[in-house]
Parts: C-alpha cells; sequence; structure tokens
C-alpha cells in the first residue's frame, strides 16, 4: 500500500513536471546551503587545529607578567625570565621532550648588497624540537656554539629564499648588527601561521649570542617546552607554574608574575570560535531551508484545489480521509525528499569547490547530512500536513461538484 | 386439503429508503432537499431517476450512494443503516459495495485507462498483478481491449465513459450509480453507453440506478422514478 502511494505521489509529480522542479528547488537551495555552509565551517575548524598543531599542540609557553589576562602594564614590571629558569625548568620537571628558552628583535638581515627585515630569535638547539620543526639543509646549534656563544645562524626559508635566491648558503657568512654571521643550517618552510603572520621570516642564533652581541642583556622573553607524547599539559603546566613561583619568589598570596600558556587552550578557543561562526552560518542556511518549506506549502495547497474532482471521486469510489491524507503527504515529502537528494549533491559539490578556493580541508561528514535528509523529510511533512489535512477534509460531494 | 404453503420471505431490497429527507439549515431558513421519500430497489434493478434541477433527484442519489445522510427517516443499503456509519465506514461501504459513473467522467488525466481503472482496486488492498488482470477484464467488458494505454486524453468522450463504466464495474460492486452517464455525450455514443449498461444489468444481474434528463435514454430502464419538489411524484 504503501509502494502504491509513493508511485502515485510520483506520478502526480510528473505530470507537472516544471512546477515540481521548481518546488524542489526551494529545497535544494536550502539543503545545498546547510550542507556547504556547516562543511566549509567544519573544513575551517580543521585548518585552524591543523595550523596550531604545526605550532606543536603539545607546546607550552612561558612568559612574564600576566599575559593576556593582565593589564598591558603589567609585563613591563615583571622581572625577565633568564636562561637559569629554562635549565631548572628542564631540569626538575618530568615529563619535558625539549625545552627553548628565547630571545627575538626585529633586525636588518645583510648579505652583499641584498637586505631583509626580519626577527632574530636567539634560543638553544631545543627551538627546532619544541616547535616541531624540521631542517632543510645544514645542521642544527653544536653544544660548544651554544656554549661558547658562537656567531652562527640558522636561517628561515623566506630569508634563504629572499637573501640566496635558492643557492646553497650553508657556509656563507650574513651580516647582524655588523656581526658576521656564518649559515649552519636552513629551516624547513612552515608557510602562514592561522594569524597570517609568515612564519619562515626569521634566522635563528645562539641565545648567548643573541644575550651578549645583539641584545647586550641577559633577558629570556619566552620559554618554549614541549611535553613528551602522552603525557598531560595540564600536569605539565601545574609544575611549571610551581617552580617558576618558587625561581621567583612569589609568596602564596601574591598573583603570579609570569604566565605559562598551554597550546591546548588557544587550539580550543579557536575552534570553538569558529564552530561558533559554522553554527551562525548554518542556522542562516536553515532559514532558506524554511522558505523552501513554505514553498512546498503554497504548492500543495494549490494542487490541493486544483485536483479537487480527483480528491472526489476518489472518495467517492472509497478512499478514507486517511487515504487521501497519505496520498497529499507522501507527495509533499517525495518532493521535500527529492529536494533533499539533490540538495546534498549541490551542497557537496559546493563544498568541494569552496573548499579548494578557500584552502581548508574538505571535511565530509555523514552526521550533517543525514541531518540534512531529516530535516527536509521534516519540512515535507510539517509543511505537507496543512494541504494534506484540507483535502482529506473535503466533503466528497462538493468535491465531486467542484469545476 | 393441503396447509397454505407459507410465504417465501420476501427478500429485503437492495435499497430502501423510508420517509428519508434532507434538510439544510434550520428554523425559518430550513431548505427541505428531500421530504418523506419512501424508495425501494430491488437487487438486480435498473432504475432510473428524472425530474427537473432542484427536485432532489441529485440529493437522493448521494444519499443512495453513501456520501451523504439523510438527516431524518431511514436508508438501509442492502440490510445496513447507513445513517449510523461514520464518514470512514461509509468510506469502505462505497469501496466494496458500490461502482460510480459521472456524468464529466472524472478520469486521472495523464493516466493511462488500465491505471485508472486499477485505481478502486488499489484502495481495496488487491496486488499489483491481480489487479491489472481484473482491469484487463473489466476493458474488455465495456470492449476496449487494446486501449489499456491510452490516456484520457487520446480516447473519445464515448470511450472515456466507457472507461468510467469499467472503473465502476472492476470492483465487482453490488450497485452502479450512474449520474447522467450520457450528459456529455451525441446520440450515437449514449446509446452505445446506454446498451452497456443494460448488458450489464442483464448478464451479471448488477443493480443499476441512473439520474437522466433524457426521457428515450431512461427508457432503457425497467422503471423510472420522477422527483418533484423534493419527493417522488410518480413511478412507471
Amino acid at each position: 500500500m504503501f509502494w502504491e502511494t509513493f508511485m502515485l505521489a510520483i506520478r502526480a509529480i510528473r505530470r507537472n513536471l516544471l512546477r515540481s522542479a521548481l518546488t524542489v528547488l526551494g529545497i535544494v537551495i536550502g539543503v545545498a546551503a546547510v550542507i556547504t555552509m556547516v562543511t566549509l565551517g567544519s573544513g575551517a575548524t580543521a585548518k585552524v587545529t591543523q595550523d596550531i598543531a604545526k605550532l606543536g599542540s603539545n607546546m607550552l609557553q612561558v612568559r612574564p607578567g600576566q599575559g593576556f589576562r593582565g593589564p598591558g602594564g603589567a609585563r613591563s614590571s615583571a622581572p625577565m625570565l633568564e636562561a637559569a629558569d629554562a635549565e631548572a625548568l628542564a631540569r626538575e620537571i618530568s615529563g619535558l621532550d625539549a625545552v627553548a628558552p628565547s630571545a627575538s628583535q626585529a633586525l636588518q638581515v645583510i648579505r652583499g648588497s641584498a637586505n631583509r627585515s626580519t626577527s632574530v630569535t636567539g634560543t638553544t638547539d631545543g627551538f627546532t624540537r619544541v616547535r616541531d620543526w624540521d631542517l632543510a639543509a645544514g645542521r642544527n646549534f653544536s653544544a660548544n656554539e651554544l656554549r661558547a656563544g658562537k656567531a652562527v645562524g640558522i636561517i628561515g626559508h623566506t630569508v634563504w629564499k629572499d637573501l640566496f635566491g635558492g643557492q646553497n648558503p650553508v657556509g656563507e657568512t650574513i651580516r647582524l648588527n655588523r656581526i658576521s654571521f656564518k649559515v649552519v643550517g636552513v629551516l624547513g618552510a612552515k608557510g602562514q601561521s592561522s594569524f597570517g603572520t609568515d612564519q619562515d621570516d626569521l634566522v635563528l642564533v645562539p641565545l648567548r649570542t643573541f644575550q651578549r652581541r645583539i641584545a647586550g642583556n641577559t633577558d629570556v622573553q619566552v620559554i618554549y617546552v614541549s611535553a613528551r607524547d602522552g603525557i598531560s599539559t595540564e600536569t605539565v603546566r601545574a609544575d611549571m607554574e610551581r617552580l617558576m613561583r618558587e625561581r621567583r619568589r612569589i609568596g602564596p598570596e601574591k598573583e603570579d608574575d609570569f604566565h605559562v600558556r598551554d597550546m591546548q587552550e588557544i587550539v580550543s578557543t579557536m575552534t570553538a570560535t569558529t564552530r561558533v561562526l559554522t553554527a551562525l552560518l548554518g542556522a542562516v542556511a536553515a532559514v532558506s531551508l524554511l522558505v523552501g518549506g513554505i514553498g512546498i506549502m503554497n504548492i500543495m495547497l494549490v494542487s490541493v484545489t486544483e485536483r479537487t474532482r480527483e480528491i472526489g471521486t476518489r472518495m467517492a469510489i472509497g478512499a478514507m480521509e486517511r487515504d487521501v491524507m497519505r496520498q497529499f503527504l507522501v507527495e509533499a515529502v517525495v518532493l521535500a525528499g527529492l529536494g533533499g537528494v539533490c540538495g546534498i549533491l549541490l551542497g557537496l559539490t559546493a563544498a568541494a569547490a569552496g573548499a579548494r578556493w578557500m584552502g581548508v580541508p574538505f571535511v565530509f561528514s555523514p552526521g550533517i547530512m543525514m541531518l540534512a535528509v531529516a530535516f527536509s523529510a521534516a519540512v515535507g511533512i510539517i509543511f505537507g500536513y496543512f494541504p494534506a489535512r484540507q483535502a482529506a477534509r473535503l466533503d466528497p460531494i462538493a468535491a465531486l461538484r467542484h469545476e | 386439503m393441503s396447509p397454505p404453503a407459507p410465504n417465501p420471505p420476501r427478500p429485503e431490497p437492495i435499497i430502501r429508503l423510508r420517509q428519508a429527507s434532507k434538510v439544510y439549515g434550520q428554523g425559518q431558513a430550513a431548505i427541505y432537499a428531500l421530504r418523506g421519500v419512501d424508495l425501494e430497489v430491488a437487487r438486480g434493478e435498473f432504475v432510473a431517476v428524472m425530474g427537473p434541477s432542484g427536485s432532489g433527484k441529485s440529493t437522493c442519489m448521494n444519499i443512495i450512494g453513501c456520501l451523504d445522510t439523510p438527516s431524518a427517516g431511514s436508508y438501509r443499503f442492502d440490510g445496513i443503516e447507513v445513517g449510523e456509519l461514520s464518514r470512514d465506514q461509509r468510506a469502505v461501504l462505497r469501496r466494496h459495495c458500490l461502482g460510480f459513473v459521472f456524468q464529466g467522467f472524472n478520469l486521472l488525466p495523464r493516466t493511462s485507462a488500465l491505471e485508472n481503472v486499477e485505481l478502486p482496486l488499489i484502495y481495496r488492498g488487491v496486488g499489483r498483478r491481480r489487479r491489472r488482470d481484473l482491469a484487463a477484464t473489466a476493458l474488455g467488458a465495456v470492449g476496449l481491449t487494446g486501449w489499456e494505454d491510452h490516456t484520457p486524453g487520446e480516447l473519445s468522450g464515448g470511450q472515456q465513459q466507457r472507461v468510467a463504466i469499467a472503473r465502476a464495474i472492476v470492483s465487482n460492486p453490488r450497485v452502479l450509480l450512474a449520474d447522467e452517464p450520457t450528459g456529455n455525450l451525441d446520440t450515437e455514443r449514449s446509446h452505445e453507453v446506454m446498451h452497456l449498461l443494460c448488458d450489464l444489468n442483464r448478464r451479471q444481474n448488477l443493480t443499476v440506478v441512473m439520474v437522466t434528463h433524457e426521457s428515450d435514454m431512461a427508457a432503457y430502464a425497467g422503471r423510472r422514478i420522477h422527483f418533484r419538489d423534493g419527493g417522488i411524484e410518480a413511478t412507471d
């Protein structure tokens, strides 16, 4: 019996193909919009997560001052970190993979007649490990270079391309602050960060060299730390905070004058933001689905009026109220379902194209497709119900006489 | 002396109206469409219902067809008190016991003759293959073998009405109700349709109640009932 009703619906839809197609279009656009928005949104979320994972998702940073939390003035009043802090962290905290104290400054880097303004970072050999950064050529700093503060540098991909134009830079000389540095290595390319800055525009030098010959002090601006795989960054963070309070002699009642930032925390903040945006876009798209539903209702009402005599005939030859009701309801659901299927195809195509254009991964989620199908069927039932009931309640005598 | 033979029990007429009335509106504004009509139709009869418009014949036909119920009086169809049935129960009664033929044919457009004839069987829950067979047989009975795949638009008026008759008899009803079946047809086609109805009446012992304006069509019936002002004026 259901099959008969289904075939009946198909026939009724085919009897007025153009009108049915236009009706379905509303649902197609609605479903496609929802799928496109949600798929692209999920792609953006995945991209942010990936980007931050490139920074090292198990990375923590220690900075002086209260970081994001405190007012701007707090940073200057707090004492800087020092190399000994990093050594203490490496020595006393268990579960750490690498520790990299670092200090940076913007400087001109000169090679022959070419020059470029870049960020010079004094750090240790732990830096590449913490940031999960491979060397494209050359080597990392040796223990001796770090200890003695030798004038050696590792250059970022952008600096290499700009100053060396693709030639092998290892063993060549660059000048920073009128001091000659020997290039010992080149970092691999990381590309843009999710904040839009070029991560490859930097030169690394040994921390001691930076402090003595560039900055002229013993400050460490930030200590990067990475936890070993499987070690909770929460625990590491708590341990680090305890140790840092001890080292900086902060009384039990006093606020921290340093801040430990957990990349996980940043990841969750940013993904939460993109998720909210995705939900918002999805909701806007859902409105168009609703409009599509109203379109179905409109056409079904027209159809009921047009087919009044048919309904009367069906009733006369023995259709019960519920038979007529089912007929029109199934027709609405078939229309909506058809729209749902077409909408999914269109939505996935649009999402795939959009993902390529925006440079985000294409995240295929069956959940949202199921939701879209269920939603469009629900639209069919909800918006088909009223016209169907109207058809079912017709008086057969009046319906038969209807012109 | 032999004892008097007991009277054989008179068979219950298939259609029996007793003092059936239909009133629209209330009080002063009440309009009587039907005033206390008594009517009986026996099994296998061919009855023509005649009368000017507004005479109550359509109302009477609607009641006989279980599309409507009398406001007063009783209507028994094959022993069933129709006035006591719900809307859905009457639909089931129509589905199983009644066939309808309309003046305007009322076939589904852009749907083949065979599928049109199958329609009542769908509501009776008959399986697909059996439905095909029964519909083809019914089309054969009205002389339309070979026209199964044609849509109403491809058929003449007379053929369309024969498809409609096939649709009415496919479920093997007890009564065929025809509301001006020849109203939209020319004389020749009208007589063809009437021959067909007579044939069905005679051969299959199908009870036929037909409304008509035309006395030469009514002449085919075994009995003519004339309506006037909501009542039966004469029967011949």
